[in-house]
């Protein structure tokens, strides 16, 4: 499930953003083409404000484009209605927030259950696959374990098992590892990593984390709305463990990534 | 959605006890309210309920029980002579003076009929009978008026315009919505205490009992065609007329119903501020969980069902504290009552009140833009 031969997942063409508040107007993304394909991680760098985490919500049609077209698995999402987004984004993508965003009165366990329940499953379908995503996360031991007694790393890797409840090809994460120390952060992003080569999903990611860098097998640079530089790694690291533990690296990957 | 809504709801504690606080305040302030108008309403009308009379003649004009005018008992014998009559009699009401034996002077309500007939008779007689009222200047109260009236037990002797009382039974219940207490006394007597210079053969109603199979309204149509001067009512009639006169004509209704509604309207706001307060300390979750593909109906029903959960259990609470006051309330002089059907409407009130008081939380979730999870 490498680059090359592997699906295209999102397809977006000249996708622009504007904000506007009275005659004000921002210009948040500036036509910006994107193709992100299956088993890829993919991170998105640059500095604050360059429209990293716009561009991330245009992804998850969680905000419309202002111009542009986007595809969602082959479908144009720019020509449905509003009421039909939360459909794509309960079929087609998961979300892994930097503050974890779980539901502090529920358990591990029942916050991926409820991430089941709003795509309709439940009772005992719901609790076995709840107890499998978990597993998959290596958490099946912390299930009804509250997130108030989970580390960050722990959390995090909630998350990631709730993100995975609709099985979505497309996993969407916003600085994911910012709040962890390094042993968790590695733990995370080596499991997002798996989950695009081992499993076939387009992880796309904001990252401001030079400890990651290694881990993307795309780097897409942005600035001022626009994408300004784009990096594909030319090596397939599976042993660089150095790296993490030397953190923080410069950012960047000269020698390990082409344009 | 069910475990996120109660969890939610039940973690902190403290606000759900504000919540629940507010429910039973305003569904117990309504209860009352409601309570003492149907208690005010059957009060006005129960010597015509417990009448046993299917129709009730009064003097043209007179539009409820409690302002009579006397009309000649010859009306009687024309109703008598009715196809259709099995039964008819006089029967009096008329105010008095009670004079006390303490020499206080009460006013009183003095109800005449004939003792042993089944019409327009007292019910609920704890001591005594009806039959003792055949005995010479004996008069049958309520024993909740025996501080009012001063008098304690079978056989104590008061005065009553003049003329010599004795109690020789009392009934349990039976309260007067004017304020003075009905004493019950034979036709004959109840003219000595009232009016003594009023002949006997006059009446201030008529009661009239229909024939078995002969219907009211039929038996009704049947004397209007042959008396004048009258107004016949059918017993319910008579007893709506007397209700919709003290209820609504007086303002003692409306006084009632507006502080029912002022309990809604307070139970309303007080749990829309603690729903609306959960739910913007949630709202963050909300966000989430729109972020994670649910849709606006999804999140209201969290609402809804947070706002059924409170109904369910403030009103649970509200009709303990109710049962105790409706309890009470039995050996007052303003009875509260609280029907099974008002228990049960409480319920579907309560869980409306709830619910309009989540809609304020569910525009609020409606509006809120999922992209708010991206934000640190």
């Amino acid at each position: 499930m490498r680059q090359g031969h592997a699906k295209q997942v999102i397809h977006a063409k000249g996708l622009s953003k504007i904000y506007r508040e009275g005659t004000t107007e921002l210009r948040a993304l500036q036509g910006v083409d994107l193709e992100v394909r299956a088993g890829e991680l993919t991170l998105l760098m640059g500095p604050s404000g360059s429209g990293k985490t716009t561009l991330l919500s245009i992804l998850g049609c969680i905000l419309r484009a202002s111009d542009g077209r986007l595809e969602i698995l082959g479908e144009d999402v720019g020509s449905l209605p509003e009421s039909q987004l939360p459909r794509i984004r309960r079929e087609a993508i998961g979300f892994v927030f930097q503050g974890f965003n779980l539901f502090p009165t529920l358990s591990a366990a029942e916050n991926v259950a409820l991430a089941l329940d709003v795509r309709g499953i439940r009772g005992a379908v719901a609790q076995k696959r709840g107890e499998e995503l978990l597993a998959e996360v290596g958490l099946a031991q912390k299930a009804r374990s509250f997130p108030a007694d989970l580390s960050g790393g722990q959390k995090q890797r909630v998350a990631i098992a709730r993100a995975l409840a609709g099985d979505p090809p497309i996993l969407l994460a916003d600085e994911p590892t910012a709040a962890l120390d390094s042993t968790s952060g590695r733990t995370v992003i080596e499991l997002l990593q798996r989950l695009a080569h081992e499993h076939g999903r387009a992880v796309v990611m904001v990252t401001h984390d030079p400890r990651v860098l290694s881990f993307g097998d795309r780097i897409i640079h942005l600035e001022d709305g626009r994408i300004v530089k784009e990096e594909r790694n030319v090596l397939i690291r599976r042993d660089e463990t150095s790296l993490f533990a030397q953190a923080p690296v410069a950012a960047g990957f000269p020698n390990q990534f082409s344009i | 959605m069910g475990l996120l809504a109660r969890r939610n709801l039940f973690h902190d504690k403290v606000r759900f006890a504000v919540t629940l606080t507010g429910i039973v305040f305003a569904l117990v302030l309504i209860i009352i309210q409601f309570g003492l108008f149907l208690g005010f309403t059957t009060t006005t009308s129960n010597n015509i309920d417990h009448s046993n009379a299917d129709l009730w003649i009064v003097f043209r004009g007179v539009g409820y029980f409690d302002t009579a005018r006397d009309f000649s008992e010859q009306k009687l014998y024309q109703v008598l002579a009715t196809p259709g009559v099995e039964r008819a009699e006089k029967y009096m009401q008329a105010f008095g003076r009670w004079k006390r034996p303490d020499g206080r002077i009460e006013s009183i309500q003095v109800i005449g009929f004939h003792p042993g007939r089944g019409l327009g008779e007292p019910w609920n007689i704890v001591q005594g009978s009806v039959t003792a009222l055949k005995q010479e200047d004996s008069v049958l109260v309520d024993e909740l008026y025996k501080e009012k009236l001063g008098v304690q037990k079978l056989g104590d002797r008061v005065e009553i315009g003049d003329h010599r009382a004795r109690v020789v039974g009392f009934t349990r219940g039976i309260r007067s919505f004017t304020t003075s207490p009905f004493v019950y006394a034979t036709f004959k007597n109840s003219l000595d205490y009232t009016n003594p210079t009023s002949s006997e053969d006059r009446t201030a109603y008529i009661l009239v009992k229909a024939a078995a199979g002969v219907a009211p309204k039929e038996l009704q149509k049947r004397l209007s065609e042959r008396l004048t001067d009258v107004d016949i009512y059918t017993t319910a009639q008579f007893s709506r007329k007397t209700r919709f006169y003290w209820m609504f004509t007086t303002g003692a209704g409306l006084a009632v119903l507006t502080a029912a509604l002022m309990g809604l309207v307070v139970g309303v706001a007080v749990v829309a501020q603690t729903i609306y307060a959960a739910t913007m300390d949630h709202i963050r979750e909300y966000g989430t969980l729109k972020a994670m593909g649910a849709t606006n109906r999804y999140l209201y029903r969290v609402l809804v069902e947070q706002a059924v959960w409170s109904a369910v259990l403030g009103y649970g609470l509200a009709m303990i504290v109710a049962h105790f006051i409706v309890e009470g309330s039995e050996k007052g002089g303003a009875v509260i009552l609280m029907p099974w059907s008002m228990s049960a409407g409480m319920l579907g009130l309560a869980v409306v009140m709830c619910i309009a008081a989540a809609l304020v939380s569910i525009n609020k979730v409606t509006r809120i833009d999922p992209a708010m999870v991206f934000r640190g």
